[in-house]
């Protein structure tokens, strides 16, 4: 993804500046408005460098619906793993195998790569420990059976599967 | 006592018992890896649960208003975001500082690359001086 | 209203656990850790004692708080691994 053009980046942090005014706000009166517009036009100007390469390119219409149909299926994961956590702490023999596999990611962006990274450390039961390149370092609570080849590239493909490429479908498309 | 009041109430007691299931991963587990694993992620989700509780509580009530949710969405999505990277900070300190995994652990990929990698930074290191000398 | 009351205690109770590992755990980052916990659960405490005082303004506290014990956390651990 090549760097957009200055105006559309300017916009782009004005209009993420405003959003994040509203919700803090949480009023509808036409004086916050108008203030809230002035300081994120301000503020924009300053920091619209390093807020964002990808410029208004960000807000497609296909991203945003991935990106609001990535929340309940996130959500679900993280209850879901959350649930098989409590039984590991609340069985009285405490079935833990940990150990910290490697991963791989087809993701080419750093924010994707940041977005992928949080999501693998609050799904539970797995913690980024690491981020090289492509290579995710993983702490994993319970390593399954198919994982725990010696052979290399095995090993890789069965943790893949199991812990980035669920996420993977979704943040392929919103982040690129 | 109306459905929003009972709705909230059921979100913070869940929120409430995530919290109490962070607390126990802490004291149960036996190592600092382990103990993050099941503690901080208990947390955010208790914290979901407990802050937007209170959010969808307070519109059931007389002094609630639309402010409250917004404001407590903000506060749950700013803990959502933070949290993963707290306890990535924390992990990778505990690595680099050499507290050694569990004895149950299975295996331990990252000292294999961090390893190779030394060992290649070693041998590209060794070649220049040599081809300095040389010359 | 009564049930708040029932939910204080639950996390004072669960607060007080993590207190444990603050002063047992034998490692520093695991100190860290039991103050990380208690410092996200602290928020959710503050976020009900807006309900409970019927106050929006400890709202915003909590945010602050937040932000601050984020920075605090990160801070620390940037230390412990030699890089500050």
């Amino acid at each position: 993804m090549g760097e957009a053009s200055k105006i559309s980046r300017y916009l782009y942090t004005v209009i993420v500046l405003f959003l994040i005014w509203l919700l803090l706000t949480a009023s509808l009166d036409p004086q916050e408005l108008g203030f809230g517009l002035i300081l994120s036009l301000i503020v924009a100007a300053f920091t619209y460098e390093i807020f964002s390469t990808g410029g208004l390119a960000n807000l497609h219409p296909k991203r945003i619906a991935y990106a609001i149909a990535y929340v309940p299926y996130f959500l679900w994961a993280m209850i879901m793993a959350n649930l098989d956590v409590a039984y590991r702490v609340l069985h009285p023999r405490r079935p833990i195998r940990p150990g910290i596999v490697h991963c791989k990611t087809v993701l080419k962006s750093d924010v994707g790569k940041l977005a992928l990274a949080n999501s693998i450390t609050l799904t539970p039961g797995t913690i980024t420990l690491d981020v090289d390149d492509e290579n995710y370092f993983i702490h994993w609570i319970w390593v399954p059976d198919e994982a725990m080849t010696e052979e290399e590239g095995e090993h890789v493909k069965a943790a893949s599967a199991n812990i980035t490429q669920p996420f993977e479908k979704f943040l392929k498309v919103i982040f690129g | 006592m109306n459905a929003l009041t009972a709705l909230g109430e059921v979100l913070v007691l869940i929120g409430t018992f995530f919290y109490f299931l962070s607390a126990l991963g802490l004291i149960r587990m036996p190592d600092v890896y382990n103990r993050m694993q099941t503690s901080t992620k208990s947390a955010t989700l208790g914290s979901l649960g407990v802050i937007i509780g209170v959010g969808i509580w307070a519109l059931g009530t007389d002094f609630g208003s639309a402010a409250w949710l917004t404001k407590t969405v903000v506060i749950a999505v700013f803990l959502l975001l933070t949290n993963p990277i707290s306890a990535h900070a924390l992990i990778r300190a505990a690595y680099k500082s050499g507290i050694p995994l569990w004895e149950g652990s299975v295996m331990d990929k990252y000292r294999e690359h961090i390893e190779a990698k030394a060992k290649a930074l070693e041998a590209a290191e060794s070649e220049t001086p040599e081809e300095g000398g040389e010359e | 209203m009564i049930g708040i009351n029932v939910y204080l205690a639950l996390i004072a109770i669960a607060t007080l656990l993590s207190m444990y590992r603050v002063f047992r755990g034998p490692t520093t980052v695991d100190r860290l850790v039991a103050v990380d916990i208690m410092t996200t659960i602290t928020a959710g405490l503050m976020v009900l004692f807006a309900l409970y005082y019927e106050r929006m303004i400890f709202l915003d506290v909590a945010l602050v708080y937040a932000i601050l014990a984020f920075g605090g956390v990160i801070a620390f651990a940037r230390y412990m691994e030699g890089g500050l």
